[in-house]
């Protein structure tokens, strides 16, 4: 042992609003990568369909959704056969909507981590909405599949696809990030998710086009709405729909950002209690 | 050099208070609409405590002060909720104190329980992984010592099992053994070396001094006092959350001994008591542990006063020791020492002694019986569970092991031989 003191800490009392100390996060990115690890590994244990289940989601909502909006009701899909439409749309969504489940339980769910060992707490819903990535992959594989059976061929947009992903995910996180936080406090939360998320779905635009909103005014008080970006620009970088990215796209981005920075500072001002009361 | 500075440390927690009463329908109405509103507006505030609003407030540690030296082994001791995890807790930033402030120079680890965030459907392999990644481990780290910790663990034949086909006790060793390979400068252990069984409690002990010789500082919460006097250069002594002694090791165990037993004489029963026309009495009784003069065993005393307020031809004075379950350990009575008072008038001492008494009797708490007799003929006045004592536990054995009633209630002077006879197949 060298007597050299390599590190120097103080632990005092906060108050208020504190840092989000990034840096610290940056030094436990292993364990983040565990955490992912662990619940991806974890996911589909004991289950009889195993990880198929990550493309049966959205892929049995798409042929509902056909079934019910494209033949029933007829809603138009911006010239696009209605199945590939929704499908489009539902794989970042469930990307989006599963995160958003999972990270709100984070916390609670891993209590005996939080009661019994220090590290930035940030981890737990981040590690939650990220282990999403590998579902997402898979689903996005069947769409590619059904892009080939469609003969639709992608656009050079498709180059603009990971920013779009980041944009569901800073989305997914930042409700997340909120939501979990008051989990710990309020059980009320865990009720509400489900809730929220369904209301969620119907104010994106999955089983309809959003040209059906003609008012640019109103069409910009939708963009608030982070995953009307998200969705719409699936649609333009992979099926070539006429919904290049404007100013509802930075609208989405806006907001994602600042649900995510808003969500990180709550966080992080809640984080002091915890181990105490979850 | 400095490791560890507390400086005026308190924690306070908020317990749920008494339940508000409605008075009214009206009032439990409102109050129904009213209190969600109120704590919605505590949690935007960042102030709330948990849905249960909670108002009682506690303080698990207070005006806590210490320092400790880099390569220090100190022991933290004291009796449940005296704020030793608490203090854990505090240190190793798992929860921020309420006052005052530590100052901590070097890398901590904790280990508050053994296998923290073991997933059962992982294998034993998966586990040592992320295990030792939520401990502080880097991947490169585990690599290397991947193979001593399953060394140590002894289960290489199930490293890739999950974990949730392990024994209770392989789960145990392994946790135990990616913790033993951290390798912080300041290390906080809680009670963790009280589980398992007692070969792999003495591992862990062996471990635990490995680590104090390499010359990091350890912090070690513990009910073994054998353990503490073993690995302890300095103990601290905590009492209701405060620092009641912070000397070194011999002076605070004893200490802590004497106080657990001193703190427990309390007399169950308010004396005098007199039989039913008040004619005879025992006006008090009282019990006393000291330390006997030689060796580690301490004596009992009791000391019972009887009044006598008509002539008796006879008088025989009584004690019974019982456990709390009420089994009679061992009783004393005039019939068996011919010790009868004749001609019995007035007020009498009687003095009971048994030297070197947890020699012959588990540690741990005991009801005292007391009555007075016409012996062989009639109880005139008894008086069960008159006082509670607390005899203090010793390592009757040597073997670091305090032996309570939870042993057994009598050390048996048991020798034990072994020898291997045939080879037998590992725990499965």
């Amino acid at each position: 042992m060298s007597d050299q003191v390599s590190y120097h800490i103080r632990l005092e009392p906060t108050r208020g609003w504190v840092a989000l100390k990034l840096k610290e996060l940056w030094e436990y990115r292993e364990l983040l990568f565990f955490l992912v690890w662990r619940d991806i590994k974890v996911r589909y244990k004991q289950t009889i369909l195993g990880a198929s289940w990550a493309i049966l989601q959205p892929f049995m909502t798409m042929i509902v959704f056909s079934l019910f909006f494209g033949r029933l009701a007829q809603i138009p899909s911006d010239g696009i056969p209605y199945p590939i439409f929704s499908y489009a749309a539902l794989v970042p969504w469930t990307f989006f909507a599963t995160g958003l489940g999972m990270s709100s339980n984070s916390l609670v769910n891993s209590s005996n981590l939080i009661k019994k060992i220090y590290f930035p707490r940030l981890v737990i819903p981040m590690g939650s909405v990220m282990s999403g990535a590998v579902d997402f992959v898979l689903a996005f594989t069947v769409l590619l599949l059904m892009m080939v059976y469609y003969s639709i061929l992608p656009t050079i947009n498709i180059v603009f696809l990971p920013l779009l992903l980041v944009l569901a995910f800073m989305t997914s996180l930042g409700v997340g990030l909120w939501l979990s936080a008051m989990n710990v406090q309020f059980r009320d939360i865990r009720y509400t998710v489900p809730f929220i998320t369904q209301f969620w779905l119907f104010i994106t635009p999955i089983a309809y086009p959003s040209s059906l909103i003609k008012n640019d005014m109103l069409r910009l008080i939708y963009g608030l709405n982070p995953m009307t970006g998200v969705v719409e620009g699936f649609r333009w970088a992979l099926l070539g729909t006429d919904t290049a990215p404007g100013p509802i796209m930075l609208v989405s981005f806006v907001t994602a950002l600042l649900l995510l920075v808003s969500g990180a500072f709550y966080f992080r001002r809640m984080e002091r209690s915890f181990a105490d009361v979850v | 050099m400095k490791a560890v500075v507390a400086v005026n440390l308190g924690k306070q927690y908020r317990i749920g208070g008494p339940q508000a009463k409605y008075a009214t329908f009206r009032d439990a109405l409102t109050q129904t609409l009213v209190a969600p509103i109120k704590r919605a507006r505590n949690l935007m505030r960042g102030q709330a405590y948990g849905a249960a609003g909670l108002e009682e407030e506690i303080w698990a540690l207070k005006n806590i002060n210490f320092e400790v030296e880099h390569g220090e082994v100190v022991g933290i001791i004291g009796h449940n909720g005296a704020g030793k995890s608490t203090l854990l807790k505090v240190l190793s930033r798992i929860t921020e104190p309420t006052t005052g402030y530590v100052d901590i120079y070097g890398r901590v680890g904790s280990l508050l329980e053994v296998g923290t965030g073991f997933h059962q459907e992982l294998t034993g392999r998966e586990n040592i992984y992320l295990n030792g990644a939520i401990l502080g481990m880097s991947r490169a780290e585990i690599n290397r010592k991947f193979d001593e910790i399953v060394d140590f663990a002894g289960v290489e034949k199930f490293i890739d099992t999950p974990v949730k086909h392990y024994s209770s006790g392989m789960r145990l060793r392994l946790g135990f053994s990616v913790a033993a390979h951290l390798e912080p400068e300041i290390l906080v252990v809680d009670e963790v070396l009280a589980v398992g069984d007692i070969s792999f409690q003495k591992k862990c002990l062996g471990k635990m001094q490995d680590v104090a010789e390499e010359g990091r500082t350890v912090l070690f919460v513990s009910h073994n006092m054998a353990a503490i006097e073993q690995l302890c250069t300095r103990v601290i002594l905590l009492e209701s959350g405060m620092i009641s002694q912070f000397s070194e090791t011999k002076k605070v165990v004893e200490a802590y001994v004497m106080q657990a037993t001193q703190s427990l004489f309390q007399k169950s029963r308010d004396f005098p008591i007199y039989n039913n026309d008040e004619t005879i009495g025992i006006s008090s009784i009282a019990a006393s542990i000291t330390r006997s003069g030689h060796g580690k065993f301490h004596t009992l005393t009791i000391l019972v006063d009887a009044d006598v307020r008509q002539h008796l031809d006879r008088l025989g004075i009584g004690v019974a020791l019982t456990t709390l379950e009420g089994v009679v350990v061992s009783s004393i009575f005039p019939s068996m020492t011919n010790y009868v008072i004749t001609e019995a008038y007035g007020e009498y001492e009687c003095h009971f002694q048994c030297e070197d008494i947890n020699r012959y009797l588990a540690g741990g708490r005991y009801y005292v019986n007391v009555w007075l007799s016409l012996p062989r003929i009639e109880f005139l006045l008894k008086v069960d569970r008159a006082i509670i004592v607390d005899i203090p536990p010793v390592d009757i054995y040597g073997g670091g092991i305090y032996f309570e009633v939870h042993h057994g209630i009598v050390p048996l002077p048991m020798k034990y031989t072994l020898s291997q006879k045939s080879a037998t197949l590992p725990e499965s």
